[in-house]
């Protein structure tokens, strides 16, 4: 399967790294445009990157279920910063805790140096509106 | 304390991000500020329907926020997102710039908390709502005496 970024993710310059069976892991590298306080990641940037990822995520479950083609809105996204983002490459993944009819639940991750220390998460609901 | 001006603080740019997403200074009070946001192809999320990403919107609202603590502690100090909740109450509608405004309702000696509300065009319409908090560093003793009062 193939994941669909928006032009939005050029701005932030996030390719797909890797979706081998799984959700796909996205890759932001570190750049003036995604710069926030010196020297530092714009916690913006870095929800953007939560928020691509975790649609990755869904597409993928969805792909997985047969429903490609329907459609998702965001409800709202809580993003918790648990460390400031560094002078290096950023990776996200999403992981779908529950595909319903109608709502999804999604989590994402953002880590830098070991996928245990990330240095933001975020919790996404998502209305699924089916053809 | 040296103070905070946000106009003077928007006229030198943004500069990262905000810069790259066409981020500006719109208005503020003593303890508010808003930004907006133009539209921009560049922006888009979902480009069947030419609807803005809500990436930008988080940021333009982290930013927006920011800006209003700044303004409430009268000073440019570092202080650093703990968490921040944002309501997608409707899509941005393409073409029409994006207004946020950030609110500092309350700010204790290590948490600033924090509101806000995006539109584009009508503030009674808003497309997203926003409540979070910031951890600040620094004295926040002086906040009251030097609290800007000018719009």
């Amino acid at each position: 399967m193939t994941i669909g970024l928006p032009p939005y993710a050029k701005i932030l310059r996030v390719s797909v790294e890797a979706e081998d069976g799984a959700p796909p892991v996205l890759l932001m590298p570190f750049a003036d445009d995604v710069l926030g306080r010196p020297g530092f990641l714009h916690g913006g940037a870095i929800s953007g990157l939560l928020e691509m990822a975790a649609i990755a995520a869904l597409q993928h479950a969805l792909e997985a279920e047969g429903g490609a083609d329907a459609r998702i809105k965001p409800v709202n996204v809580t993003v918790d910063f648990m460390r400031g983002g560094r002078d290096k490459p950023t990776r996200a993944t999403g992981v779908v805790t529950r595909l319903g009819n109608r709502v999804a639940n999604v989590e994402a991750t953002a880590w830098q140096d070991e996928r245990e220390k990330p240095i933001a998460a975020a919790r996404m609901n998502y209305l699924i509106v089916r053809d | 304390m040296a103070g905070f001006d946000p106009q003077w603080f928007a006229t030198r740019g943004f500069g990262g991000h905000g810069a790259a997403l066409g981020m500006r200074y719109h208005a503020h009070g003593d303890d508010w500020a808003e930004l907006a946001l133009p539209y921009d192809e560049r922006l888009i999320g979902d480009p069947a329907s030419g609807v803005i990403a809500s990436g930008p919107i988080i940021t333009m609202m982290d930013m927006a926020t920011s800006l209003a603590i700044w303004i409430k502690r009268n000073a440019f100090v570092p202080h650093a997102t703990l968490d921040l909740r944002v309501d997608y109450l409707r899509p941005a509608t393409p073409g029409k710039t994006v207004i946020g405004r950030g609110e500092c309702y309350r700010i204790t000696r290590s948490i600033a908390f924090v509101r806000g509300q995006a539109h584009d065009g009508d503030p009674a319409d808003p497309l997203a709502h926003v409540a979070g908090t910031f951890m600040v560093v620094g004295d926040v003793a002086g906040m009251g005496l030097n609290r800007r009062t000018e719009a």
